[in-house]
């Protein structure tokens, strides 16, 4: 197709010329991947096509050459319910003044009954929904007759998408699509990634067109009148200089790594903002009407500066932001890119963004990485296979449409870009585990929830519709309890870990929502706070998750530090630092791992300088606490950052070697894996996916007393009767990335040739910072019970019973 | 395993880690909300399927007390089965487990509201509405104290965990659930703080471990 002459008009009474990569996509025939900068017009781009054919197909209609009948054209999927909001309104111009007969509808969680309903008879011709707005209109029985003319697909943050579970589920629906309209297009939009071919056959092979991605950004390290310190993570020495550069900005966007540190940094922000220059803050804790306000304040102009997090990474695009500064090091090039395309919206300016490490190791890391940005080097974990029970949860929607065929499934699932390799093995367990639960020693022989009918796969009760379409979907949060301001009526601030307000007893202070607030008590499963405005708060830790540096960035770290050549490039109190590191031990670098061993404060420490990212190396940690414990070493306590393990000991380790054999750790963590939290956390999450388990409403929480058990139940369970259940091989599997991430420990042994381990008199100046970090963990047999019983022992005294 | 022993209305009574309830004087072994054939139930009525192991898991449990303890009877407080269907239709070898660990002893079946109990003759033991410990009742929904009951499935937060509980009221003593797969109400609700509240919540850690019950507000 070319763009026709009203189109042209059209673009050109806006003072638009369409871009080429507009024009490309527009000539494209069969499945595309758009990769462009933001800011290029990739939406209108997507979107061109369908309005072109749909205005041929209505002239067509109206000279009454075509018997083509109307119906569900194209579908536009989005990682973001808001964005699809959003796009609606910006398609609604187009159509308007080019007088297109063009019905355009959403569809989302939020989208009302009655239009649900007509939008199962009577689809629109373009329906902009989300990757489980899309599963759920899958598992419809009249599925085939929605989306039987559908002609396009429109895949938008396709980047983002494809790093989670809801990419595989949206391309196992992508799969189905195929399969009811064998005719239709693909098209992905992305920002700039690593990979582009690997993200085209993540989306089951297309064509890739790479936009021109503008201008190199402006991006530095933003000079400050401090320097790093030593250790933290917190970036709060760059308070005055940030302020500063809020000041000479127009609009800036403070991305900062964490919730918790995203509150502290706002209010030490505000504590020295004389000039009271408007600046908000935007988390995934916060209550959506409060970041629906910041949001629209942003759109209005109204803000000088937010503070945000990932919540941020995405969403509509605000023209005004025209600088990015980036509180904390990265940790990850590609974030920092897409990142830094959130300033200056405008195609062709150049970005400018800035960037404060938290400290000393971090200023090496911020210039590895401006120089992967530089080099345009991006980086990008590898996800591996699509993940199994993503596979079940499509199985078990497949069949709520109708009885499905076990080999024809297969197929099509096969057509899905991650699931190209799956094995028919594989297959057939998950098959097996939505049918029958799979479980090796006993068996529901007459609850099967599928059931083989005629060769035709079939829900045995068909009540179980209303449950697993409950349930759909592949992001599962932690246990999440409501805040809100107590009194009657009080006003709901938003939500905090279960985990983290479990911690709390009353009278404690923590910072929410940009001030510091009372816990009063627990409320029907609510917690109650005050203002509590002049008390210094007790630390915010909710918002667990912190990310890992990336692979490729430690290795850009390592071969930094590893040639002092290009120490120029670092600060001069960092290079001074490393100097002094190589006379008295040595530096790190490429195919070497150092370890250090040295007595401080009484206690032995031994260091280990993996740079494998923090996940890894905390369960380094506990492996070699565990297998030091066992040598009798006596270990006390461990910490990790994202570039070392400290281990601290009663006797000192004078040969690292054994403990770092990797069939001893591998053997270590199948011991270790039993027990832990990290992988009952992992288990949950699969279980939900997978629909062993539903996600827990709070509802039901509140009034049936026995409706929900721990899941931890469910795994011990497993554990003890069915050590081999495909849950449990799912749970391991993911326990190689993520939280427990073996596969960096195994990368970090694969890539380190030569392990120097050094004794030495005292502290080394690399090992130094590592004593002042937070978040030490200690080593204790019965821990957590002994925690409760000290617990319990001090209530009975305090009662008095004691 | 380490009990908690106290005296409530002329009973010297202990409660034990595992959430079973031991009588020395009389050998009475009591046990709440076993909850048999849960996973079934679920599976019966078109929901998931759980491990079904759960019937395994719990009789192991009950096994341990009754080998530790030898009872001369064992009571269920009720909810024995998770429903009249699961007592009638229990596997068969849970049903084995339970007529070995039933021999030799006497079997108190009391009702519950899952379980009335109508289909459950074919069970080694005998059925009852309550049963009378001297001056103390026990039956499956706390009533007319004093007494001894399940039914609620009592848990307290402790250590940034939840751990189920016994709950020692001045009229009523109610017991944890002792099924493996059941969840917990906490010892804070207003259900549960009208009949214990101000008492003592002994937790079944590794050992019974006692802790002090909040007054219910207002």
């Amino acid at each position: 197709m070319s763009l026709p002459p009203d189109f042209a008009a059209w673009f050109a009474s806006k003072g638009w010329s369409p871009h080429p990569h507009q024009l490309a996509l527009l000539e494209a025939e069969g499945d595309t991947l758009l990769i462009a900068p933001t800011g290029g017009g990739k939406t209108l781009a997507g979107f061109l096509p369908t309005l072109v054919a749909l205005k041929s197909s209505y002239e067509d209609l109206r000279s009454d050459r075509s018997s083509e009948r109307s119906g569900l054209h194209t579908l536009y999927v989005s990682p973001l319910k808001a964005l699809t909001a959003d796009i609606g309104r910006n398609l609604a111009r187009p159509i308007a003044e080019l007088g297109l007969p063009i019905r355009v509808e959403d569809r989302t969680g939020d989208t009302g009954q009655a239009q649900r309903q007509r939008q199962r008879t009577d689809p629109p011709h373009i329906l902009l929904t989300t990757p489980e707005s899309l599963a759920l209109m899958l598992s419809y029985p009249e599925a085939p007759r929605i989306f039987g003319g559908l002609r396009r697909v429109i895949l938008d943050e396709l980047h983002a998408l494809a790093e989670s579970k809801r990419g595989d589920q949206l391309m196992l629906g992508l799969a189905r699509l195929r399969s009811l309209s064998p005719g239709l297009t693909a098209t992905g939009l992305s920002a700039t990634v690593e990979d582009p071919a690997a993200l085209a056959r993540f989306m089951g092979g297309a064509e890739v067109l790479l936009a021109d991605p503008g201008p190199d950004p402006d991006i530095g390290m933003l000079g400050t009148t401090a320097p790093a310190p030593w250790s933290g993570g917190n970036g709060h020495y760059s308070v005055p200089d940030v302020l500063d550069a809020v000041r000479g900005a127009q609009t800036t966007i403070i991305f900062i790594n964490t919730r918790a540190q995203a509150e502290l940094y706002f209010q030490r922000l505000w504590a020295v903002n004389d000039e009271n220059l408007p600046i908000g803050i935007h988390h995934g804790s916060l209550a959506r009407e409060q970041r629906q306000r910041v949001e629209a304040a942003m759109a209005a102009g109204e803000l000088r500066a937010v503070v945000a997090t990932g919540s941020l990474d995405l969403g509509i695009d605000w023209g005004s932001v025209d600088q990015v500064i980036q509180v904390g090091a990265p940790k990850n090039v590609k974030r920092l890119v897409q990142r830094i395309g959130r300033s200056n919206h405008r195609y062709n300016a150049p970005s400018k963004a800035r960037i404060v490490p938290a400290n000393r190791f971090e200023v090496i890391e911020c210039v590895a990485a401006l120089e992967a940005v530089r080099e345009r080097d991006l980086d990008g974990e590898d996800r591996g296979p699509g993940p199994l029970d993503v596979l079940c949860q499509h199985i078990l929607l497949t069949a709520c449409a109708g009885p499905f065929d076990a080999d024809a499934l297969y197929a099509e699932v096969r057509r899905a870009g991650p699931y190209a390799g799956l094995c028919r093995a594989d297959f057939d367990d998950c098959l097996e585990f939505c049918a029958t639960g799979g479980y090796a020693l006993r068996a529901y022989d007459r609850w099967k929830r599928l059931m083989l009918r005629d060769g035709l796969w079939t829900l045995r009760d068909p009540r179980a519709v209303r449950d697993l379409r409950m349930n759909i979907g592949t992001i599962v949060e932690a246990e999440m309890v409501k805040v809100r301001l107590r009194g009657r009526g009080g006003k709901p601030l938003g939500e905090v870990e279960e985990a983290f307000a479990a911690t709390l007893v009353p009278g404690d202070t923590f910072l929410f929502g940009g001030r510091t607030v009372r816990y009063e008590g627990m409320r029907e499963l609510t917690l109650e706070v005050s203002p509590n405005p002049h008390r210094e708060p007790k630390i915010a830790v909710y918002g667990g998750l912190k990310l890992a540096m990336s692979t490729e960035l430690s290795h850009r770290v390592l071969a930094l530090l590893g040639d002092p050549d290009r120490w120029a490039a670092l600060p001069e109190n960092t290079r001074d630092w490393l100097a002094l590191q190589a006379e008295v031990s040595r530096v790190p670098g490429p195919g070497v791992l150092l370890a250090e061993t040295f007595p401080y404060q009484g206690r032995w420490h031994l260091a280990v300088y993996g740079f494998a990212g923090r996940n890894a190396l905390q369960t380094l940690g506990l492996l070699l606490t565990k297998e030091m414990e066992a040598a009798g070493l006596g270990p006390l306590g461990f910490l990790a950052t994202d570039y070392a393990l400290l281990v601290w000991s009663v006797d000192p380790v004078l040969d690292v070697g054994p403990l770092l054999n990797r069939e001893r750790l591998r053997h270590g963590l199948d011991a270790w894996l039993a027990g832990n939290t990290v992988m009952k956390r992992t288990f949950r999450n699969v279980a939900i996916v997978a629909g062993l388990i539903q996600r827990n409403n709070i509802g039901a929480r509140r009034t049936g007393r026995q409706a929900t058990f721990s899941s931890d139940i469910l795994y011990d369970t497993l554990r003890k009767y069915d050590a081999g259940h495909l849950l449990l091989r799912i749970t391991a599997q993911e326990a190689a990335r993520g939280l427990v991430d073996f596969g960096r420990i195994e990368e970090m042994l694969d890539r380190s040739p030569v392990l120097d381990h050094r004794i030495l008199d005292r502290v080394t100046p690399l090992g130094a910072p590592l004593m002042l970090e937070m978040g030490r963990v200690r080593i204790e047999g019965q821990g957590r019970l002994r925690l409760a019983e000290d617990e319990a022992a001090a209530l009975m005294a305090e009662a008095g019973l004691a | 395993m380490d009990g908690y022993r106290f005296d409530w209305h002329g009973l010297r009574l202990e409660a034990r880690a595992s959430g079973a309830l031991w009588w020395p004087e009389a050998r009475w072994l009591l046990v709440a909300d076993l909850h048999l054939g849960k996973s079934e139930r679920m599976a019966r009525r078109g929901g998931a399927l759980l491990p079904p192991y759960e019937g395994l898991a719990t009789l192991e449990r009950l096994g341990a007390e009754i080998t530790a303890l030898d009872p001369a009877v064992v009571v269920s407080l009720g909810d024995g089965f998770d429903d009249d269907a699961a007592s009638g239709g229990l596997d068969a070898t849970v049903r084995a487990m339970l007529e070995d660990l039933a021999r030799g002893r006497d079997w108190l079946w009391l009702a519950g509201n899952h379980d009335p109990l109508r289909a459950a003759a074919s069970l080694p033991g005998r059925i009852a509405a309550e049963a009378a410990m001297g001056g103390v009742t026990a039956r499956h929904e706390a009533g007319a104290g004093p007494d001894i009951s399940g039914h609620f499935h009592p848990v307290v937060r402790l250590g940034g965990g939840r751990r189920r509980a016994f709950l020692i009221g001045a009229q009523h003593l109610i017991l944890p659930a002792f099924g493996a797969y059941t969840g917990g109400l906490d010892a804070n609700a207003p259900a549960l703080a009208r009949l214990a509240g101000g008492g003592l919540a002994v937790a079944c850690l590794h050992r019974a471990v006692p802790v002090p019950l909040a007054r219910m507000a207002g």
